[in-house]
């Protein structure tokens, strides 16, 4: 055993030797290799910790969102909708939700105004998202201005801003009172924007569900387990256009390699004659290449995990944040909670780390197999 | 001199990185817990607020609530926002609707 | 020691270009003897030395050492053997660029996977036999002709080999310089080991050094000769 771990301590020792004479080049590839290694990595561990995200935060939502349809368009729900859904079995609570967008042509964002009934606000206040606080420059006690679809101007005065650690959920809300809201948006009383249901138990979800469509035929009735499936295939098809942009990069990496590791060059065929002259094995000289492309992409791997790991996680994914948040003006800042998926990782380790490492065996192999007589020849 | 052997130093580097690799794990444990604040705030919120979607992408109502939205409705809110079918990250919007729409939003008045 | 029946080698067999390097040598070579090959190039002195080396196999014919057919041999016993038995020093020398003196000397015993500190230490009383204490940690590219065949012999002797191959080894030397590779040899003989040589440089192959000349011409053997009256 002693025997042989010295034996691949030496064939370390050679390899290390001969890659520093091509220093320049093999730290090239190794940067490149750490690279797409890093872009791979983030791209992952970003989309998983946020779909694990969306999941965690959304399970609060509630279970059914009774949304109604007017040609083929989300509308208002009419008064007497919520009286009419009367008493459903396993409906532990139904409420109406006065919600809507806002767009502010000032900062060119959009808003989300939001009815917050158990916040008891005072009539001509507002309590806003902490990213939207950012973005206009607006904080507890200011003056805010907004012309209301009607064209009316309105003046609030900006009562608290919600914590900015909740900004993953709440970075565009404006929350106001329900008369502030009606007003602003000129929604008569009775109608509201959707309804929302809370059932306990989840086996009767799709009943309750089934029950609404019938009753109600110009609605759509919204489940959560819809709502985290959204989100599922959200960050699964983000992640998939990334990858896909990511694919070229990987492409021309491996064209590189192969190029380095089957490319052998006269001077390393004349080594490998050299070293199988003096008396190596075929079998030390393919473990030397094997350590040669073992220790470059087991480095790569880890170089690249490991800031793609900080760069997502202590960074805020500073990065990728461009290519997964669109043309938004108003972008939430929000830590990620850290989420590894151990398949995912496991995957990458085995298509970064071995396909190289294959790739500089190959053409080894048919040199090492050839007669050392070579050398003697010269 | 075996502190100078090069297979030792590359070793040593190897076990610094597989060290460092398990203690991502362990760093991503504790900043969970770190974080677990934030995440009881945010459930919280959704739950008092009944909110239904993350506030990522705030370019549109249809990407800004992905899940309430009929979603076959593309450019409904602003000229310029990313579709979220994988054609709307390809293929901008005609230029003659962004320009028409900026020409509106310099022209509209500023309410304060 | 060793034994050559009926060794035939052509490279390229079959083929339009089909070269017979080796056409039917018998011989023996007894231990601890100099002995050297010589003949114009192109007449079978360097294939027959691979072939006795373990480097090639014959494409007929039996090669016997110590009375073992090692002919048949595969790969990784005949590797294991020429580690043993045979150290080489190549007309090119064959230095590995880029690593140091002793690097190159330790290279042939690094499958070995002894000791290092004590391989090391090998390497560098080779060295210092040889006079080259002073440029052991030296990249080998940067030392002169003379010097770098000194490595070589160096590496060759590495493993304690009982037998010596060098093929041409005064051809890229001067006069001064082929004296002392000769005075090496002549102490490596004297040290009980068995030298094969090929050589058509008159210094090496005329001198007192070579216990038997063996003649060589379009891959067969001319004649034995044997100089200064030494049997052969």
């Amino acid at each position: 055993m002693n025997v042989w771990i010295e034996k691949q301590k030496y064939l370390i020792d050679f390899t290390l030797a001969s890659l520093a004479r091509r220093k320049a080049k093999n730290l090239g590839l190794l940067l490149v290799y750490s690279l797409i290694v890093f872009l791979l990595a983030s791209v992952m561990l970003f989309t998983h910790a946020l779909r694990q995200a969306a999941n965690e935060l959304l399970a609060g939502a509630p279970e059914v969102i009774l949304q109604r349809m007017v040609a083929g368009r989300h509308d208002l729900i009419p008064p007497g909708y919520l009286e009419r859904i009367g008493r459903l079995r396993g409906v532990q609570e139904k409420q109406g939700r006065l919600w809507g967008y806002y767009y502010d042509p000032v900062v060119k964002a959009n808003y989300t105004f939001m009815v917050a009934d158990d916040r008891l606000l005072a009539p001509g206040t507002l309590v806003v998202g902490a990213g939207l606080a950012r973005t206009r420059g607006v904080a507890p006690g200011n003056l805010i201005s907004f012309r209301a679809y009607s064209g009316k101007l309105f003046t609030f005065s900006i009562a608290d801003i919600l914590p900015a650690k909740s900004e993953l959920v709440s970075a565009d809300l404006v929350l106001l009172g329900e008369a502030d809201f009606r007003a602003f948006f000129d929604i008569p009383p009775g109608h509201y924007t959707d309804i929302t249901l809370r059932v306990a138990n989840p086996l009767e979800v799709r009943n309750v569900a089934g029950k609404l469509a019938q009753q109600f035929p110009d609605s759509r009735p919204i489940l959560r387990e819809e709502i985290l499936r959204t989100y599922e295939s959200i960050f699964s098809w983000r992640e998939g256009i990334v990858l896909a942009l990511a694919t070229l990069a990987v492409l021309a990496f491996a064209i590189l390699a192969w190029e380095k590791a089957s490319g052998l060059s006269a001077d390393e065929r004349r080594e490998i004659g050299i070293l199988k002259a003096i008396g190596w094995e075929t079998g030390d000289v393919l473990r030397m290449k094997l350590w040669e492309g073992a220790l470059l992409s087991l480095s790569a791997f880890l170089l690249g995990y490991l800031a793609a790991y900080v760069h997502v996680f202590h960074f805020a994914a500073s990065l990728l944040a461009p290519v997964l948040k669109g043309w938004a003006v108003l972008y939430p800042r929000f830590e990620l909670s850290p989420v590894i998926d151990g398949l995912q990782v496991t995957t990458l380790f085995f298509f970064t780390v071995f396909p190289y490492a294959a790739a500089t065996l190959v053409p080894i192999w048919r040199v090492a197999i050839t007669d050392p007589d070579a050398v003697m020849r010269g | 001199m075996p502190a100078t052997r090069p297979s030792h130093l590359a070793l040593c580097l190897l076990c610094c990185g597989g060290t460092l690799f398990v203690a991502s794990f362990a760093d991503a444990t504790r900043l969970r817990q770190q974080r677990a604040g934030a995440t009881h705030e945010m459930q919280a919120l959704v739950r008092q607020l009944q909110l239904t979607d993350l506030c990522l992408f705030t370019e549109a109502r249809y990407t800004r609530h992905p899940s309430q939205a009929d979603l076959h409705s593309a450019f409904q809110e602003h000229p310029l926002a990313l579709e979220h079918f994988p054609s709307g990250s390809l293929l901008l919007p005609p230029a003659i609707l962004s320009s028409r729409h900026e020409r509106l939003d310099r022209e509209a008045e500023v309410p304060d | 020691m060793i034994e050559l029946r009926q060794i035939h080698k052509a490279f390229n067999a079959g083929r339009e270009n089909e070269f017979r390097a080796l056409n039917g040598i018998d011989l023996q070579l007894p231990a601890q003897r100099v002995t050297a090959f010589r003949g114009p190039s192109g007449s079978g002195k360097t294939t027959l030395l691979s072939i006795i080396g373990c480097l090639a196999r014959p494409t007929s014919g039996r090669v016997r050492l110590h009375e073992r057919d090692i002919s048949g041999l595969p790969e990784r016993f005949l590797t294991e053997i020429r580690r043993r038995t045979f150290g080489f020093v190549f007309q090119q020398f064959n230095l590995i660029s880029g690593l140091s003196a002793t690097e190159n000397v330790m290279l042939p015993a690094y499958p070995l996977g002894g000791d290092r500190h004590a391989l090391r230490a090998r390497a560098e009383h080779l060295l210092a036999g040889l006079r080259l204490a002073h440029r052991r940690t030296t990249r080998v590219e940067l030392l002169s002709g003379g010097e770098q065949q000194r490595v070589a012999i160096a590496r060759a002797l590495i493993n304690e080999p009982p037998v010596i191959i060098a093929d041409e080894p005064t051809a890229n030397l001067d006069t001064a310089l082929a004296r002392e590779f000769m005075a090496i040899i002549e102490q490596l003989a004297d040290a009980g080991r068995t030298v094969l040589l090929s050589s058509h440089d008159p210094l090496l192959v005329d001198s007192s050094l070579v216990d038997r000349v063996i003649d060589m011409r379009d891959g067969r053997i001319v004649a034995a000769a044997a100089p200064a009256g030494d049997g052969g």
